[in-house]
């Protein structure tokens, strides 16, 4: 059976780990490679590495952390920020990442996630949406619709597209998975937006990746259950060591979720 | 990349064919043992002692790119010899003689082993991506310390039907069961990625390594022909 996955994300930003609380107030949280070793020791299912500059001049630093973390440590991993064509997602495969996540150059430029996934396969094509709720719809108040909507540059560009209509697209367009962050909750500890989540797993058939929110093991466990997502995303709460991939891993199989168990052979 | 024990260890060439992301396998295979050498056109395989076919994408673009390097026939020479050969994800799909991942119909495969390449059938989620159980049907030395029931890592919305069950090692379940890892004597097929599988994943290039070095040593896997589609 399929296991849900657990994935720690590195917000890499000059070739350092940072976290900040929605995208800003950045502290340092590491070396990304010695991190993600870590991760993978620990029973990570893949690791996203989040240029958050997107800038071309930080993408050595990415592409090296990225070698070095693939040559020892043998999980999946996903590289977002800044990769704007298919040459560019050429180099960051060849640098050993197994998939790219597009966010605002999809949305510049949708045909992108076209041309990336007719070269290299849907498989490795992620579309990352950033999506805040529209401000009348905050409360979900009995008769006004809740909405969403797209939001790039770390939240401070809103792009005019409704998230919901943006996920369905990039899937036609040749996303094979959705990362989807809640611009609401990233930061703040409060949990996924699983009305966000459930809106868009319900109506696309490529794995959902949940975003956004994470405070304790119990937020993976709903995002899962009620939110329909494939995979649940985190940052903070994995780098400032308060919950241990094994300790959520436990929530969600104590919850009757599939999880793969953290090692499985003697290393 | 080759460390003192690397050294002695089996010589793999990689196909490299464009579109694949050999880096990893490359890397993972140093890591088992062996020595890696990316192979891009058919002078590369000589000398070697195994041939891995890696490969994520569609079978139209990679076999157009197979064939543009050269490299269908000496593959094919290649396991009808019954050198030792690792076919992984789209490279354990074009093993065999169709794929329905086609523009339009059918696109021919390699055609070594007997059966089609189809879209997965009732699948909750597609792509089918993440670690997945792998259960296996018979037990083969490429599975020796790995647990029945062991999670790989999957990307992928195909998969092949082989014909002749007697290859069938594993199966995995993903809506309906497909066949997740063949053998047909030293001609080995993945579905999921070992490269990408962790502790697992290692054990199992460590145990295709042996499988090799153990062909090489009784000079059986040039002599033993496989019988193939």
């Amino acid at each position: 059976m399929l296991a849900r996955r657990v994935i720690p994300c590195l917000d890499v930003a000059n070739g350092r780990v940072v976290k900040g609380t929605r995208f800003v107030d950045l502290t340092d949280e590491g070396d990304p490679a010695e991190l993600a070793e870590r991760y993978a020791r620990e029973g990570a299912d893949e690791i996203v590495f989040l240029d958050i500059t997107a800038a071309p001049e930080g993408r050595g630093t990415i592409l090296d952390a990225v070698r070095r973390t693939a040559s020892r440590a043998f999980v999946p991993l996903t590289v977002g920020g800044g990769v704007r064509s298919v040459d560019e997602m050429r180099a960051v495969l060849r640098a050993g990442a197994d998939k790219v996540s597009f966010n605002t150059a999809a949305v510049a430029d949708p045909e992108l996630l076209t041309a990336c996934a007719r070269r290299f396969g849907r498989q490795a094509v992620v579309c990352a949406i950033d999506a805040r709720r529209l401000p009348a719809s905050v409360e979900s108040d009995a008769g006004v619709p809740v909405a969403w909507e797209v939001v790039t540059h770390g939240g401070r560009t809103r792009v005019g597209l409704d998230a919901i209509e943006w996920a369905q697209r990039a899937v036609d367009l040749g996303a094979g998975e959705l990362l989807v962050t809640s611009m609401d909750r990233d930061g703040t500890r409060s949990g996924f937006d699983t009305e966000l989540l459930t809106a868009i797993s319900s109506r696309v058939r490529v794995p959902v990746i949940a975003s956004g929110g994470a405070a304790g093991p119990a937020d993976f466990v709903v995002a899962v259950r009620e939110g329909g997502a494939d995979a649940v995303l985190a940052a903070s709460i994995f780098h400032r060591r308060m919950f241990s991939i094994h300790t959520v891993k436990q929530a969600m199989a104590a919850a009757g979720l599939p999880v793969r168990p953290v090692a499985e052979v003697e290393a | 990349m080759a460390g003192s024990t690397a050294a002695r260890g089996p010589l793999v060439a990689v196909l490299d064919y464009g579109a694949a992301n050999m880096v990893s396998i490359g890397q993972a295979l140093v890591a088992a043992g062996a020595r890696v050498v990316v192979a891009e056109d058919a002078a590369a395989l000589r000398g070697v002692d195994a041939v891995v076919v890696p490969g994520v994408g569609a079978a139209v673009p990679a076999m157009a790119h197979i064939s543009d390097r050269g490299l269908a026939e000496p593959l094919r020479d290649w396991v009808r010899a019954g050198r030792p050969c690792l076919g992984i994800c789209l490279g354990y799909q074009i093993l065999f003689e169709r794929s329905a991942e086609g523009d339009e119909g059918d696109a021919d495969t390699l055609g070594l082993l007997a059966g089609r390449t189809v879209g997965l059938t009732d699948a909750p989620t597609l792509p089918h991506i993440g670690w997945n159980t792998v259960e296996l049907v018979r037990s083969h030395p490429l599975f020796d310390g790995i647990p029945d029931g062991s999670h790989f890592y999957f990307v992928h919305s195909f998969a092949p039907a082989p014909e002749d069950e007697r290859v069938v090692l594993a199966r995995t379940t993903h809506g309906r069961p497909f066949v997740s890892a063949v053998a047909s004597g030293s001609l080995y097929g993945l579905q999921f990625h070992p490269e990408k599988s962790a502790e697992v994943g290692q054990r199992l290039l460590i145990n295709f390594l042996r499988l090799v070095a153990d062909a090489g040593a009784t000079g059986g896997g040039r002599a033993r022909a496989v019988e193939v589609a």
